[in-house]
């Protein structure tokens, strides 16, 4: 159960795996999570289902490397197994045709759970211009699945080595000025999130976003996924992931996240 | 239902029982004291995760057998959730049938060494004991359970027995959840000849047992043996599968199952909505219990991080603080809390979970309620405000509810907070199950036979009754199993 098919790099420390889980596989929509551990001593991971394939019963996962876990999970190879895997998790994304285009915009490993979003929002109709950004070219991913599926990319990295030069807000914004937006789809670290809502409230403009807290359980046992949205505290394992981005208290959401780190543990 | 075998060999008419009775007059079997628990010392037991109990020895557990009169109408029954023979698996450890007496409590609970540790007896079949209208100790019915049930267990592990299978009628029936609900019921069904499939969402198979209950009041030893015993009857159980989501009700159906037992069991803690809450460092009690219970957190080649507060402060007054408190103490806090708004009587726990507690040291400052946790420059919690409280006159029910003392507010200085006020129904199957009526509440809604408004889906345990007892949701299990049995062996 749960073998992984295949593995690519998408670069030294982003990889993707393709997993065997057929029935999740089955019941994912765009916006789902799972949640997975490695090893019998291992965290409980969540991770956004960036793609699923029915016919071969696998889901694919994007993985960045950050911390104990995550070094676990990209350092397995095609053949392994995880030793567990469950979901899929959360509410599944809305979607529907908007009046106007839909605005997807994803930072870094953002951009894989942003993809079947992107797939989703295209095949129900809309005007997808997908803005997908990094701190540098090679930390650009799947830019030509996001092409398949967009009416029209816009790269945006840190250093100008690839697309334009700038942060993603400053992309996002050019479609904004230039056409009418119904919707913004923001997907990445929390702060490029934080400035995304920011941008598109100062033009009225509707923005979900999608939430990677730390999870325990991620079935609405723990609340340790708990935020804050529109002054209320939500769980993102089964309120979420996603939330209306100009609700969302990203300040507290990112002192929260850092709950565990090392130095300040005790 | 018609008697069994051990109903009938063990009933009070039975001649050895009669013998038992006229052995000795009442006087002298009153005159015993109550057995008392062999415990691990306070200041050992800080240190380990071992458990605290050490369950009667036989002279003890004989002795203690010897005290219950035998009364012609048992009213320790009807003080069971689950009505178990109490006389007569007492008696039969009077005589020394250990196995026996497991037998009759396997009779009617599915997971005696469990509810013989967990269960409030003090409230239940204890509280209505002979002895306590004599103004004396009621009989040790609780540690008699667990002894018998322990020892039936050290016995078979030593001479294992082929269990005798019931014969298969080949009706499948599936169990969401493998909590005290979900085994229970899977148990009964499999005793009765169905073949039984739990679903746990979960990777490990216990639910609360294993995620909840600290091993130092419930060993998972325990519970993995009781597991086993399920899985020689049949029993297959199903890890890391959530009901509603990677499987949908209708490929339940799909797959030839005639009956859906779902025992899904609390979810979402309950926070209080006061500012400060969301700081780091304040967590629920299932949270903090689930990454040190489930996931090692805190032991060596467990990679899940837990935090290891110094000076930890537990909102509530329930077992479940108490499981958090002692926790935090074994965990190295210097000072462990319990903030608890109304007084000591009216604290919902277990009287020996808060003796324990005190012997370790844990500081019970009650009358007391948080209204603010305050933060450092990090985000994380370093101080907490509670407002001092007073028991108001008791109103028409008889309850004194607690009323703040205007201005008498207090700063208490923390570096963790768990917060344990309870839970809301988990909403992951109500949410995914369409035409599944849900209370207001937002537990399931059932009949009296726990059958829900889909009539294949029948519920019990904490996911209908919104947080209870192991001893209730098994009872639930058991009652759910009779009824489903019925409906779908008459089909």
């Amino acid at each position: 159960m749960f073998r992984i098919l295949e593995k690519e790099y998408f670069s030294e420390r982003v990889v993707k795996l393709v997993v065997e889980a057929p029935e999740i596989a089955r019941a994912r929509r765009a916006g789902h999570f799972v949640i997975v551990r490695t090893g019998e001593g291992g965290e409980r991971i969540p991770l956004t289902i960036a793609d699923a394939d029915t016919v071969r019963g696998t889901i694919t996962l994007v993985v960045q490397a950050v911390g104990v876990s995550t070094n676990k999970i990209c350092a397995l190879e095609a053949g392994d197994e995880f030793t567990d895997l469950v979901g899929p998790l959360g509410r599944a994304t809305d979607i529907g045709k908007r009046d106007g285009t839909v605005v997807c915009c994803g930072g870094g490993v953002g951009v894989a759970p942003l993809l079947p979003i992107i797939k989703a929002m295209k095949q129900a109709g809309n005007r997808v211009v997908s803005v997908i950004a990094a701190r540098n070219k090679d930390l650009i991913i799947l830019e030509d699945q996001v092409r398949e599926w967009s009416d029209e990319v816009i790269v945006m990295t840190d250093d100008g080595s690839a697309g334009v030069k700038g942060l993603v807000t400053a992309g996002v914004e050019s479609v904004i000025q230039r056409e009418h937006v119904a919707e913004v789809v923001a997907i990445g670290p929390a702060i490029m999130m934080k400035f995304v809502a920011l941008l598109t409230k100062k033009y009225e403009v509707p923005t979900v976003c999608s939430l990677n807290t730390i999870m325990v359980d991620g079935t609405g046992m723990c609340g340790a996924c708990r935020v804050t949205v529109g002054g209320k505290t939500r769980f993102v394992c089964v309120d979420g992931p996603e939330f209306d981005a100009h609700q969302v208290d990203f300040d507290e959401m990112m002192l929260r996240m850092k709950a565990y780190d090392p130095v300040t543990s005790r | 239902m018609t008697m069994s075998e051990q109903e009938i060999e063990s009933g009070r008419d039975a001649a050895w029982r009669v013998e038992l009775r006229n052995a000795m007059p009442a006087k002298e079997r009153t005159a015993i004291p109550r057995a008392v628990m062999p415990q691990l010392p306070p200041d050992y037991r800080i240190t380990c995760n071992e458990e605290v109990n050490q369950g009667l020895s036989q002279e003890q557990a004989v002795l203690e057998a010897t005290r219950c009169l035998d009364c012609p109408t048992p009213t320790c029954v009807e003080g069971c959730p689950v009505g178990i023979d109490i006389p007569g698996f007492i008696k039969n450890v009077q005589r020394g049938q250990v196995e026996r007496a497991a037998a009759v409590l396997k009779l009617t609970s599915a997971l005696p060494a469990v509810c013989g540790r967990v269960c409030p007896q003090e409230r239940q079949c204890e509280s209505r004991c002979i002895y306590n209208k004599m103004k004396k100790a009621p009989v040790a019915i609780g540690y008699l359970e667990r002894f018998a049930a322990d020892t039936e267990r050290m016995l078979s592990a030593s001479r294992p027995r082929k269990a005798a299978r019931p014969e298969n009628n080949g009706i499948r029936v599936a169990v969401a959840g493998s909590g005290p609900a979900g085994l229970s019921f899977a148990g009964d069904m499999a005793r009765r000849g169905f073949e039984v499939d739990v679903y746990e969402a979960l990777h490990e198979i216990g639910g609360v047992l294993k995620y909840g209950i600290p091993e130092f009041r419930l060993p998972n030893a325990v519970v993995d043996a009781e597991l086993d015993s399920l899985r020689a009857l049949g029993v297959r159980f199903h890890k890391d599968t959530i009901i509603g989501k990677t499987l949908s009700y209708d490929d339940l159906l799909a797959a030839g199952f005639r009956g859906i037992f779902v025992a899904s069991g609390a979810g979402l803690p309950r926070f209080m909505g006061i500012p400060g809450e969301n700081l780091s460092g304040v967590s629920s009690s299932n949270e903090y219990l689930t990454r040190i219970n489930l996931m090692g957190a805190g032991r060596p080649g467990h990679d899940t991080p837990v935090i290891e507060g110094r000076r930890v402060a537990v909102i509530g007054g329930g077992n479940t603080a108490m499981d958090s408190v002692r926790t935090a103490r074994r965990m190295g806090a210097e000072r462990a809390m319990i903030i608890y708004r109304r007084s000591e009587a009216e604290m919902p726990a277990r009287v020996e979970e808060v003796e324990h507690a005190k012997e370790e040291g844990v500081e019970f400052i009650t009358l007391s309620n948080p209204v603010e946790y305050i933060g450092d420059e990090r985000g994380r919690v370093c101080k907490m405000i509670v407002q001092k409280m007073e028991l108001s006159e008791p109103d028409e029910s008889g309850r004194r509810s607690p009323v703040p003392i205007p201005g008498a507010l207090e700063e208490i200085e923390v570096d963790q907070v768990i917060v344990s006020v309870g839970v809301s129904p988990n909403p992951l199957i109500p949410n995914s199950i369409d035409n599944l009526d849900v209370t207001r509440r937002g537990t399931i809604a059932v009949d009296e036979n726990l059958q829900s408004s889909i009539p294949t889906i029948f519920a019990g345990g904490d996911i209908v009754r919104g947080g209870a007892t192991v001893i209730l949701a098994m009872g639930d299990g058991r009652h759910a199993a009779a009824a489903m049995a019925e409906k779908l062996e008459n089909k």
